[in-house]
């Protein structure tokens, strides 16, 4: 049996029809082939499956694809506007807050919510807050400052 | 001709420039790899950590919807075990080592029996992951469940079950190195003697992107195409078309892409690689697997398992007089591609640290258990090493009321350049391990935090520093030396500088980058030594169809061993240049220098050529040298003279909350002197992430089986904690640099010295804490809260 998904991503949408037990990270994957969103765990730890969904930073594998029928999705690929890139992505470049790149894609769509709920946040709250995402390589230290530059240009931008 | 000085970047902290594609989500790993027609591969795996196969039934799963084969163990003729790379009975003129290996055989699909759970038996392959994974639980196998043993400690105990036939009592090796006979006397003279059981845990590397592997057969024209998690793709198509499917070399390509993360764990060649690469052959379809965080728990190779017995001998004034120890080294299930050289040669040999010790003595036995196959896990026998040490020097500072500063400042062994031959076996480089670490104290401030701590323990808080200084050995290595020691492999790299017509340049690696930044570091050295933009260099690497034979990431070698491979090619690039520039110039190729992009006549400002016009020359050679052969392309490789020994000192502070045992830490300070910095933006981040592994050993890492089932209870990351960015601080992190002699570039090496030196300094720290509880040492890591508060209630008592 499957069933019909209709989600736009990234400002595309897709109608599919799809196994009820396909999990939301894989019909970004496999179904729509958007593979920026990476899948480092099965039990929701890891959070290199983060997206935003409806606005909302949501982890794709805790997901059916079914549940996101209706949903609005942004994805790392959807994230620069114009070929300009994010100021999340950009502070993880000028600071240095990736290493191997995999956990990348969560990180920076899970501090996509963060700087929203905390537009000027204080480094015990961007620890915090990044307590569903791993990473191995980092150590965090640049990540925190990463996201702490973006913070900064952000709240600039806004001024 | 002047052309304009091009700005040096070698040395800076430029950014990095895989950064764009990673950053936007257009990084390739292998799982992003598509490939038309693929195939899904789901493995059956023992649920049992030791049982012998009596039957295996594939009837139901190849009759389910979409399956397109099912193989056992029996269906793969012709292929043989995988094969273990160090051959411990191959080395010779090492005083004192002992000749022993048990060569056990390591099926890719286990026919006999599994030996750990997740051992795999069977291979389903179907049109899709789901089906394949339905399937795979289709096939029954009936399982003679057999009693399994999993202690580090027990394993060779003569009750406990056996698990190959060529390893009796479970022994793989015995092995050992120094002098045993000026220890003893070392200890006999002795003022005071320390010991202490230390128990270094079983770590799981978890890089963040699991193994994967894609295999595509081309029947046209022969040849096989596997993508694969690879820090080493020319040593993963060596060893599987030489040794396990006999298969022409030449007709496979290794690809190894973008690489989420190795830590080791992507070193060495796995049975899905193999069973994969060997199903696309016989499907003549795509097979692609990638595990999931499960199957890679059960399957990666894991790290550390140590269990020792130390024994430190020191006279009143603190000096180090002999260091005893003994060491039993789990190996797991199977003798993983590097594993016998792990806990000796890249153990044994680091135990004299930076300090000058009278005489050393190990002996380390290897034995295999009902657990995951162990290998190098980063660091790879040197964090095991310098946590032994360390914990050590405390240990002896403690029982002769020294602090434990002043006693590691009275044994360093003192500044040289040059060699300063140890007691096992190796000889350091060059090092100021007192410089760095003095730097440590003067940074960390030491005399105030000790008031500091005075003041709080008055509260009743209890507040502790711990030290670490350290050695490493990286730049692996000289190839006639681990041959002596018994490599099967030469660890040498390879570098290609190929120079286009229009000037610019691509150069080709055999190191690898999960996470490193080559395409960074080795395109800011090639800009440098030519004299161009960064912009005109770009680094090729991970893939056996445009590199030279290399040998990959590992070691911390890719700067000092693939770099200076590069760099030699560059100059060959640059003497070519120069007789081509004297001769359109009509000079002597004698008296022509390259600066600044351009080869110039010395001592005649104004006459040179640019690089463009010579590399334009080189392909279109029409006023040529006579008898000089046309085209701008070198290659080289680099074999070291020696390994190169990084060092430094780490301090860590923590506070223990004594009504929980919850550990805290409160600051971080780091100096490492790792020789010449290419990025130091670069090495720092590495110095971050290796901290962050040596506080989660300290802290929460931690595989554990049970010992009645044999099951590995951490098996997911729910259960095995991984640090998270609100445990850790902002590390403060400084540098002495003390280059190597060993290679031009003076560089040692910077990808493991934070694992190496963070535990010691953490598990330190909290012993400092707890020094008013009474106690002085906790034999097992992590130092999870339970752990710490059941210390605490101990000491009550």
């Amino acid at each position: 049996m499957k069933l019909p998904v209709k989600t736009t991503i990234n400002g595309q949408t897709h109608s599919h029809e799809v196994e009820p037990r396909l999990l939301l990270v894989h019909y970004i994957r496999e179904t729509v082939g958007l593979t920026g969103t990476h899948v480092g765990c099965d039990t929701s730890q890891c959070g290199a499956c983060t997206i935003l969904m409806d606005g909302q930073a949501v982890k794709a594998c805790t997901l059916f694809a079914v549940q996101a029928d209706g949903a609005t999705i942004t994805t790392i690929e959807g994230l620069a506007k114009n070929g300009e890139l994010h100021p999340i992505q950009m502070g993880f470049w000028e600071k240095h807050g990736l290493q191997c790149g995999f956990c990348t894609p969560g990180m920076i769509m899970t501090a996509c919510q963060m700087l929203e709920r905390y537009p000027n946040p204080t480094e015990e709250q961007i620890r915090h807050q990044l307590e569903g995402n791993l990473c191995r390589c980092t150590g965090y230290h640049n990540i925190v400052k990463a996201i702490q530059w973006a913070a900064e240009q952000m709240a600039a931008g806004k001024k | 001709m002047a052309t304009a000085t091009v700005e040096r970047v070698l040395g800076k902290s430029i950014k990095r420039r895989e950064d764009p594609r990673f950053i936007t989500g257009r990084g390739t790993y292998v799982d992003d790899v598509k490939l038309p027609g693929a195939t899904y591969a789901a493995f059956v795996r023992s649920p049992h950590a030791h049982a012998r196969i009596r039957k295996i039934d594939t009837t139901a799963a190849r009759t389910h919807p979409g399956v397109v084969a099912v193989f056992t163990g029996s269906d793969m003729t012709g292929v043989n075990s995988l094969p273990c790379g160090w051959d411990l009975r191959k080395a010779k003129n090492i005083p004192g080592v002992v000749q022993d290996l048990a060569m056990v055989p390591h099926m890719p699909l286990t026919a006999d029996a599994a030996r750990h759970v997740g051992d795999p038996v069977a291979v389903v392959i179907a049109e899709s992951h789901e089906a394949a994974v339905d399937a795979a639980e289709k096939v029954k196998v009936d399982w003679e469940v057999l009693k399994a043993i999993t202690s580090t400690d027990r394993a060779a105990a003569a009750a406990s079950p056996q698990l190959h036939a060529g390893a009796p009592g479970n022994v793989a090796f015995k092995w050992e190195i120094g002098d045993a006979a000026a220890t003893d006397a070392a200890f006999r003279n002795a003022a005071v003697t320390v010991k202490k059981r230390i128990v270094n845990q079983r770590l799981v590397a978890n890089a963040m992107e699991p193994r994967a592997c894609a295999a595509r057969y081309d029947e046209a024209n022969g040849e096989l195409t596997l993508w694969v998690t690879s820090q080493n793709p020319h040593v993963h198509r060596l060893l599987m078309c030489a040794f396990v499917l006999g298969i022409p070399e030449h007709k496979v390509r290794v690809i190894a892409p973008d690489v989420g993360g190795g830590f080791g764990s992507k070193v060495f060649l796995y049975n899905e690689e193999v069973v994969c690469s060997w199903a696309a052959r016989a499907l003549k379809r795509p097979v692609r697997w990638t595990a999931s965080r499960r199957e890679a728990y059960v399957t990666d190779a894991h790290g550390r398992d140590h269990v020792t017995d130390a024994e430190l001998a020191l006279d009143r004034d603190g000096k180090m007089l002999g260091l005893r120890v003994k060491t039993t080294a789990n190996l797991g299930a199977y003798l993983s591609t590097f594993a016998p050289a792990i806990p000796t040669f890249l153990y044994g040999t680091l135990l004299n640290g930076v300090y000058a010790i009278g005489a050393i003595h190990c002996q380390v036995t290897g034995v295999f258990s009902n657990t995951t196959a162990v290998d190098a896990y980063r660091g790879a026998g040197r964090p095991e090493a310098a946590y032994v040490l360390e914990r050590m020097v405390e240990a002896g500072a403690r029982a002769i009321g020294m602090d434990t500063a002043e006693l590691r400042r009275r044994n360093f062994i003192p500044r040289f350049s040059g060699a300063f031959q140890t007691l096992v076996a190796v000889a350091y480089d060059s090092g100021d391990y007192a410089g760095a670490f003095d730097k440590l104290l003067q940074i960390f401030d030491y005399r105030k935090f000790r008031a500091e701590q005075d003041a709080a323990r008055k509260e009743g808080r209890l507040l502790g520093v711990g030290f670490s200084a350290y050695i490493e050995a990286c730049s692996i290595a000289p190839s006639k030396l681990v041959g002596a020691l018994g490599a099967g492999a030469g660890l040498y790299e390879s570098g290609k500088v190929r120079v286009h017509p229009t000037g610019m340049v691509t150069v080709y690696t055999g190191s690898h980058s999960h996470g490193q930044g080559h395409e960074t570091t080795f395109a800011q050295l090639v800009a440098d030594e030519l004299g161009i933009p960064i912009e005109q260099v770009e680094i090729v690497h991970g893939d056996t169809g445009q590199i030279p034979f290399g040998m990959g990431t590992y070691g911390s070698r890719s700067a000092s061993v693939g770099g200076t491979a590069i760099l030699m090619s560059l100059n060959k690039i640059k003497e070519k240049g120069k007789k081509i520039a004297a001769h359109l110039m009509e000079a002597s190729p004698g008296d022509i220098e390259y600066a600044n992009g351009q080869f110039q006549v010395r001592g005649a400002p104004g006459k040179a050529v640019p690089f463009g016009a010579v590399s334009l020359t080189a392909y279109v050679p029409h006023n040529f040298p006579e008898g000089l052969e046309p085209g701008l392309e070198e290659t080289s490789f680099y074999d070291p003279s020696n390994f190169c020994f990084p060092f430094g000192a780490h301090a860590c502070v923590v506070e223990v909350d004594r009504d929980t045992g919850r550990v805290t830490i409160l600051r971080y300070v780091a100096v490492d002197d790792v020789g010449n910095v290419m990025n130091p933006m670069i090495v720092d981040g590495m110095v971050h992430g290796g901290i962050a592994q040596g506080v989660g050993q300290a802290l929460c890492e931690g595989a554990v089986y049970d010992e009645a089932s044999g099951q590995l209870m951490t098996g997911t990351m729910m259960d095995y904690a991984l640090p998270k960015a609100d445990m850790l601080p902002m590390y403060e992190t400084d540098r002495t640099v003390t280059p190597t002699p060993v290679n031009p570039l003076g560089v040692k090496g910077a990808g493991e010295t934070g694992t190496i030196a963070a535990t010691p300094a953490v598990v330190n720290a909290v012993v400092d804490a707890l020094a008013p509880l009474g106690i002085d040492h906790i034999e097992t890591m992590p130092l999870s809260a339970e752990r710490v508060w059941s210390a605490i209630q101990n000491a009550k008592r």
